[in-house]
């Protein structure tokens, strides 16, 4: 396989701690090598340039069934979008909810080469998988929801957290998942009859247990199984004033727990699109950002990690797992609404949306995102995300990390808005003069989300042994003063090595890659009880029968990348 | 000996029933029995064995004549008909594998072809009324566990979907409905007195073509608003009822048909309809779903969302991919005259399509890929026939609230004759030689 040797850029490398020094990166047979291993390497001249690992994406809504629906429901999504094929790339297109072919060369063009789906319905994983195998070159794995599943909600009722250990471990298996996914726990269940649990203690209708018990619960199955993600949540009462009560109640569950796996995560819970859930004020008109208690809370446990789920003021397609919340946005902004429910596991809704500079709850929001990271101690911990593409598309990153690397873009920005100096009276964003580094979101991209993931011993960094995973950009931190030069950057890779393989050059895509799936194994003593609570619910409840519920890895899974994880000791 | 496959799936209707059971050979070459599908089901399996089965290709020649041909020629003439052609329709998918679409998007993008399915004759109006105002709906399991008022709008499972009531929506009890069809309220809309209809708790025998006006009544009744004396020569009374009972379940849910997507008003009787799920939403749990007919329809539209952005329609002549019904569909095009070429894959377009299209296959260079002898065939200058899929090879395909199931192969295709998915690939490979690229 081919050799290269970056030299002269500027690197950036948190786990290393090179902070934008000029180093040489070396790639062999497909990792990241010290430059003595090369023996005809090809030069790549990065002087004046940024090098970073591969981006790592924690949290994004790219294939399964809500994606697609939103793509096929939203025509006017691939109005002006569409590129045609050339060379190795298919003909692609779409806005906030692109085509398969699409979201993976957008995203190698922005230099990232993981990127996790975070919702996977379980009867639904093999569309969710069918649509990762065509999204070429970056590597991806899925999240299956677990935070309204019937076996869960009677295991935890009953406080049988191994039960639920078991339970998961088989459904990982079975629906080649990667990670324990919640949302709006228990709520979506109540949706099944058009009800909610706003709060971590309302308690779930005919199953007599509350989200706060079933986030536990989750929450002790996933360390006693070991698994390279922590659990990962999104909360109750997501998107509403006032809330940040809940996140807080939510955080809370978790004080003094520690991680119990072995792959160097911190954190035992994940908690996604906090932008979302940061929300003071008991109406619209009163809505203020409560972005400092949030941070504050965040920055003095650090067995927790988020991320920041940034409003980037577009059109898009909100989509997700809370169908009561998609419920209440359409009957708020009227526009049109799909909503499916999932029979035993969840649900989810989706319902387009316009995030508007000129209304101002949408330039509160867009300030909460930022602030969270602004007033982040440890970037580490804290990652950028649109939660794609709830707030907006994470073809958007580049922007994002505009704003936050320069005061005045943010100022730009709330000077466009008209609303803008009510959106600095409700928030805290013009107070703040702190600019990211590049180190920074170095972190908040790559470092931290691989840490996070239980990935750090294969991506978020340039150390020999990794995967030869490496971004280039034009970019140079010692001369570069207009902001625009970030986003234009950030946006169109000089180079892109996925995997040791040269996939970009120049904004062009060179290769399809050889994307792999990952997914988690784990094994656990052999549990009867729990495999006789699923024969026999998919004979009674289930509409598939228990033998056509698996997703096997051949056909439907390329490259499928097994994670094994011991818990039977 | 004969052995006994379990968990197999049908690949005939929409249902995707997933628990079949097919007593087969020793030697896995003889389907003897098919256990728990129904009659069409059954009958999609036994017809696999038929002894008078297509096996080679067939070419007609200037006269008019049949004649055998080679598989490598089918081939041939497949990739030069496609990749001569300006905008050649590739029509049909709805009763392949997704993974047989996929290679056929390939062949499309590279040709500049028009994909399009059978949506495009059945419910390509419900998928465009679904882009006005979106669809409220669930899964069949949803149905089974929760649901205890019933409606089936312009559509006859009885027949058309013949295990629909058993396994998902009157008949079975679920998590939350342990008296089965005894505790469910079951409402047919329909201007025939179907099998369906004579076991409903209320049949609204609707005057034809007049859905839209009762589909706004029951809005208006949802609502409380006064209603005329009778809407759709159903008497207020009736409406008013049925308002009420929907209104007073604790989950409502509307299966509709192609007596409402194909008559009057089309795409805008399903917007009222998907409206009206909307409305009962603030009162109870509601949810509408389509009763799609051939077993991957919907699998072809979920790979043509995911690949393309659209689900049906989709025009790729200009280097990008095109969605306009109504001038990208199938029937437009051909009757405008503005393909010239015509590939048919899992469908009979030759029995659906209306006269004027069907004479225009005929005009045209035309494949016709397909196990049987279909109309399709006749008016085609290629026929050749495939493996069953769901029989005689397995692949992904697509139930009517898109859950993904994966078909099971039982028995082996007769020596010599190709997957749908083997024949495409074939195709591709020697339109990719045509057009010089790697
Ligand atoms: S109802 Fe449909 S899927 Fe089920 S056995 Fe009959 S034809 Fe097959």
């Amino acid at each position: 396989m081919a050799e290269y040797l970056i030299k002269n850029g500027f690197v950036f490398d948190p786990v290393l701690g090179i902070n934008g020094d000029k180093t040489d990166i070396a790639i062999k047979d497909g990792k990241i090598v010290e430059s003595t291993a090369l023996s005809s390497a090809t030069v790549i001249d990065a002087a004046g340039k940024t090098v970073m690992a591969g981006g790592v994406d924690v949290h994004a809504h790219v294939a399964g069934p809500k994606v697609n629906a939103g793509r096929n429901f939203r025509p006017e999504d691939k109005l002006f979008t569409y590129e045609s094929g050339k060379g190795v790339r298919r003909m692609a297109g779409g806005f906030s909810v692109p085509t398969t072919f699409k979201t993976g060369y957008s995203y190698a063009r922005m230099g990232y080469t993981t990127v996790m789906e975070a919702a996977m319905p379980p009867l639904y994983a093999r569309h969710t998988h069918e649509e990762m195998r065509d999204t070429p070159i970056i590597d991806e794995g899925a999240y299956p929801v677990f935070g309204n599943n019937w076996f869960v909600l009677e295991y935890l009722k009953n406080n049988e957290v191994e039960n639920t250990a078991a339970y998961i471990s088989w459904l990982l298996r079975t629906t080649k998942g990667y990670a324990v996914k919640i949302v709006n726990p228990g709520g979506t269940e109540a949706w099944g009859w058009g009800l909610n649990c706003n709060s971590v203690h309302d308690p779930v209708p005919y199953f007599d247990i509350t989200p706060a018990q079933i986030m536990k619960g989750l929450m002790e199955a996933n360390e006693y199984l070991k698994l390279p993600h922590s659990i990962h949540i999104h909360t109750n009462n997501l998107g509403n004033p006032g809330n940040y009560e809940t996140t807080l109640d939510t955080f809370k569950l978790f004080e003094g727990e520690k991680p119990k796996d072995e792959f160097g995560r911190q954190q035992v819970m994940h908690h996604t699109h906090v932008q979302f859930h940061s929300y003071g004020g008991d109406n619209w008109g009163n809505m203020e950002s409560k972005a400092d208690t949030i941070m504050d809370y965040v920055n003095a446990h650090d067995n927790l990690t988020i991320d920041i789920g940034q409003v980037t003021l577009d059109e898009t397609t909100t989509m997700t797992a809370d169908g009561p919340f998609e419920h209440h946005l359409t009957e708020l902004n009227h526009l049109k609404w799909t909503n499916r429910d999932v029979e035993l596991e969840t649900c989810a809704g989706i319902v387009p949306y316009v995030y508007s500079p000129n209304i101002k709850v949408c330039g509160i929001q867009w300030a909460i995102g930022l602030e969270l990271a602004l007033l982040a101690k440890d970037h580490m911990r804290v990652h950028l995300t649109t939660d794609h593409p709830n707030a907006g598309p994470f073809t958007r990153y580049p922007r994002v990390m505009k704003w936050l690397m320069s005061q005045k873009a943010r100022e730009a920005q709330l000077d466009a808005m008209k609303w803008g100096d009510k959106v600095r009276g409700q928030s805290l964003i013009s107070g703040i003069d702190r600019e990211l580094s590049l180190y920074e979101i170095a972190m908040m991209t790559r470092a931290g989300t691989a840490k996070c993931l239980g990935l750090a011993h294969m991506y978020g960094s340039l150390k020999p042994g990794l995967e030869g995973d490496v971004a280039v950009y034009d970019y140079n931190p010692e001369t570069a003063d207009d902001p625009e030069q970030i986003e234009r950057a950030f946006g169109n890779a000089a180079y892109l090595f996925k995997a040791g393989e040269m996939v970009v050059k120049d904004g062009e895509i060179l290769s399809n890659g050889r994307k792999r799936t990952l997914w988690v194994d784990v094994k656990v003593k052999e549990n009867p009880q729990v495999m006789r609570d699923v024969t026999e619910k998919f004979l009674k409840y289930y509409t598939v029968t228990q033998a056509n519920y698996e997703v096997h890895e051949e056909g439907y899974i390329r490259n499928p990348y097994r994670i094994e994880v011991d818990a039977t000791q | 000996m004969s052995k006994i496959i379990t968990d197999v799936v049908c690949p005939f209707c929409g249902t995707l029933c997933d628990d079949l059971e097919v007593k087969v050979s020793d030697d896995g070459s003889k389907i003897e029995e098919v256990y728990n599908a129904c009659v069409i089901g059954t009958e999609k399996f036994l017809h696999s064995q038929a002894t008078d089965r297509l096996t080679v290709p067939m070419k007609k020649d200037d006269a008019g004549e049949w004649h055998e041909t080679s598989m490598n020629d089918a081939v041939e003439y497949t990739a030069q008909m496609l990749a001569n052609a300006k905008k050649p329709l590739m029509y049909g998918w709805s009763s392949t594998s997704c993974e047989a679409q996929s290679i056929g998007h390939e062949i499309a993008e590279l040709c500049g072809a028009v994909v399009d399915n059978t949506a495009t004759v059945c419910h390509g109006t419900t998928l465009i009324a679904v882009q006005d105002v979106g669809v409220p709906s669930c899964t069949l399991g949803e149905v089974k566990n929760r649901a205890d008022r019933i409606i089936f709008w312009g559509c006859n499972p009885a027949h058309a979907h013949p295990r629909h009531m058993s396994r998902y929506s009157i008949f079975p009890r679920g998590f939350f409905t342990g008296k089965g069809h005894k505790a469910r309220k079951m409402i047919v809309v329909d201007p025939r007195k179907t099998d369906t209809a004579g076991m409903a708790d209320i049949h609204m025998q609707i005057e034809q073509g007049r859905d839209y006006e009762l589909l706004s009544a029951l809005r208006v009744a949802v609502r409380g608003a006064p209603l005329p004396e009778t809407v759709a020569g159903i008497p207020r009374e009736i409406i008013q009822d049925a308002a009420d009972t929907l209104k007073s379940g604790r989950f409502v849910v509307i299966f509709f048909g192609m007596g409402v997507t194909q008559s009057l008003s089309k795409n805008h009787n399903i917007d009222m309809a998907i409206m009206l799920t909307k409305d009962l939403n603030e009162h109870t749990k509601a949810a509408i779903m389509p009763m799609r007919g051939h077993y991957n329809v919907t699998g072809s539209g979920e790979v043509m969302g995911w690949q393309f952005g659209y689900p049906f329609s989709i025009d790729l002549s200009r280097g990008f991919a095109r969605y306009n019904p109504g001038d990208s569909s199938s029937n437009d095009l051909l009757r405008r005259g503005e393909v010239d070429a015509v590939f048919v894959l899992g469908s009979d377009p030759g029995a659906h399509f209306p006269f004027s299209s069907v004479k225009k296959i005929w005009d045209l260079p035309s494949v016709c890929v397909e196990p049987h002898y279909t109309p399709t065939t006749a008016v085609s200058k290629l026929h050749v026939p495939v493996a069953f899929v769901g029989v005689e090879v397995g692949g992904c395909a697509y139930r009517m609230d898109a859950v993904p199931i994966h078909c099971r192969k039982v028995a082996e295709p007769p020596e010599g004759v190709l997957t749908d998915e083997e024949f495409l690939k074939l195709v591709l490979a020697r339109v990719k030689e045509i057009k010089g690229v790697a």
